[in-house]
């Protein structure tokens, strides 16, 4: 049985139609019968029936409740959230109880949405398979020997197997919208610091988003426009529209105008993938868009741009863990400079101290010019090429990734290999630009994903062309 | 550069000692290959031009964000925060002998 969209489970729970009570039994039986894919970590059962049992008291009682009322949801593990295990998918937080709570937890909850359930990813967010997670590995639900794509792996497999109605994840790289494009989910990376990274594990933070993943649009927008918004607790974030984000409904698509990404179509893509989103773009024509092929020739160079940025960000975000205030600690260790460094080599996986080395090595001195600051200088030459292509498109499109769901093991032992399947997602995630991956089709009885790119700070029309487009696919 | 590692085990070594983890011979033997992979991939940059152009650090364009200098009660659940410590003696976190 699918889940109904989210504002229709709330005005229901709101009448007493539904109660919240019986919405958390049917997300938490629901993680027990999809035990097979490994999409969850920890369940926060206790913490989830005593809100919806407080949920169905004030309602029994007449009182308005919020917009998600009584709906159930699932945050990737890299979420604080009062009472819950928060793992990072890490040894190094196995035994970590959050103290606080995650701004976005917080927004949603304040709403009525319940959260059930913390989700399996890439040990802290490092890696587009989840087979990085110190833990297990999750499986695609299309083909259970492929991955489903990360490092919000787990939190998409939960929408896309109904679990859930919707799933929270980071976006640093690609990370919510590749697995969702895997998965057949509604992926959303929103504007960078448009929602609080507040209470979220950090990864690299200059590129570092928060966003939904759910099965439509409609959802996507209902929970942005909850969490979206400046935060005291997080200085990097931004005004929200005055208007929110809620798209509007059935826009035509005369004179929208959207460019074709060239070097998205070309690189590497398989046939396929090429062929289900041709088809989508030609949809989009035909509902009176107009489609152009544009080039954006520095868009390749955001990996390598990316993968100078985010291990020396992720270097400096990981000092954090050194067995002294929280988390694992070396119980062998004699003094404390081997504390520090016993734990971190016992605590942390082979990808994180991969990046950890990286990082190190870009930031030191006599390296610092060549690699972090030339990266942030090309940084600038993609954010430049992107708002001049958005001067004359009000839209750029092209796939999420060049490949459908890969098979668990193909690429896990080949790092280059794997950062490779962020080349599309990434570009976005270097500039700050809001992107959209959307379920556009079937290729092989896999998933493929159709990625939308707006200008910066563009959410709210991203989302209403978004759900225009959903509407032709 | 064929077969040449960009980074050598000893300046692996002086990372690790940055970076406070001691890497096992193991990790040593395997990880310069592997890394240099990764370094050799993303020197593709050395060879693009950036003329005219600055660093971007950030993208939002915020700046000197500030707030009023006012003090909040610490919101979170103080117990749990010393729970997660590994050591504590007297509420305070406890650590090995520093000196």
């Amino acid at each position: 049985m699918s889940w109904p969209q989210v504002a229709d489970i709330a005005q229901k729970v709101q009448s007493s139609e539904l109660k919240a009570q019986d919405l958390v039994d049917r997300a938490l039986s629901a993680v027990q019968e999809k035990q097979s894919l490994k999409p969850i970590i920890s369940e926060t059962s206790q913490r989830a029936k005593t809100r919806a049992a407080e949920l169905d008291n004030q309602i029994a009682k007449g009182k308005k409740v919020g917009r998600l009322a009584g709906v159930p949801f699932i945050a990737k593990d890299n979420f604080l959230a009062y009472g819950s295990k928060t793992t990072a998918a890490s040894n190094i937080l196995r035994p970590f109880q959050a103290p606080y709570q995650a701004t976005a937890i917080e927004r949603l909850e304040a709403e009525g949405a319940i959260l059930v359930a913390k989700a399996n990813l890439d040990a802290f967010a490092h890696g587009s398979s989840t087979e990085n997670s110190d833990f297990f590995t999750t499986k695609n639900p299309y083909d259970h020997s492929r991955v489903p794509g990360g490092s919000s792996g787990g939190s998409a497999v939960a929408v896309a197997t109904e679990i859930v109605p919707f799933a929270l994840g980071t976006d640093t790289g690609g990370s919510i919208r590749q697995p969702a494009g895997f998965c057949g989910v509604v992926g959303y990376k929103p504007t960078y610091g448009l929602v609080s990274r507040s209470g979220v594990i950090a990864m690299a933070s200059s590129t570092d988003v928060i966003g939904p993943i759910t099965r439509t649009v409609a959802d996507t927008a209902q929970v942005l426009d909850i969490m979206a918004g400046r935060d005291e607790l997080d200085s990097t974030t931004i005004d929200r529209d005055k208007k929110g984000y809620l798209p509007e409904r059935a826009g035509s698509l005369k004179n929208v105008r959207v460019g074709v990404i060239r070097e998205y179509m070309e690189h590497g893509v398989e046939s396929g993938v090429k062929q289900v989103v041709n088809l989508a773009i030609e949809k989009i024509k035909t509902a009176g868009a107009k489609i152009s092929e544009v080039s954006l020739p520095s868009l390749p160079l955001a990996l390598a741009v990316y993968y100078i940025i985010c291990p020396a960000e992720v270097s400096s975000n990981l000092a954090r863990y050194d067995g002294q205030r929280y988390g694992f600690s070396e119980p062998q260790a004699q003094d404390l400079l081997s504390s520090y460094e016993l734990t971190r080599d016992h605590g942390f996986g082979p990808e994180a101290k991969r990046r950890i080395m990286i990082g190190t090595y870009v930031l030191s001195s006599g390296y610092y010019d060549a690699y972090y600051k030339k990266a942030q200088t090309v940084r600038t030459k993609i954010i430049d090429e992107f708002s001049n292509k958005f001067e004359k498109y009000d839209f750029l499109i092209g796939p999420t990734s060049p490949t459908t769901a890969f098979k668990i093991g193909e690429r896990v032992d080949d790092p280059l290999s794997m950062y490779l399947s962020d080349i599309m997602t990434v570009a976005a995630n270097v500039s700050g630009n809001p992107s959209i991956s959307l379920p556009a089709g079937m290729a092989n009885g896999l998933p493929v994903g159709l990625q939308i790119i707006g200008p910066m700070r563009g959410d709210r029309a991203l989302l209403s062309f978004a759900q225009d487009v959903e509407g032709l696919l | 550069m064929a077969n040449m590692s960009v980074l050598t085990r000893d300046e692996l070594l002086k990372l690790a000692e940055l970076a406070r983890i001691r890497l096992t011979n193991e990790e040593l033997d395997s990880l310069p290959a592997e890394l240099s992979k990764i370094i050799e991939y993303v020197q593709q940059l050395d060879d693009v031009s950036v003329k005219d152009l600055e660093p971007t650090y950030q993208v939002t364009g915020l700046k000197n964000v500030t707030r009023e200098d006012k003090i909040i009660d610490y919101q979170a659940d103080a117990q749990q925060l010393m729970k997660n410590a590994p050591g504590v003696k007297g509420g305070q976190f406890k650590v090995k002998r520093v000196i």
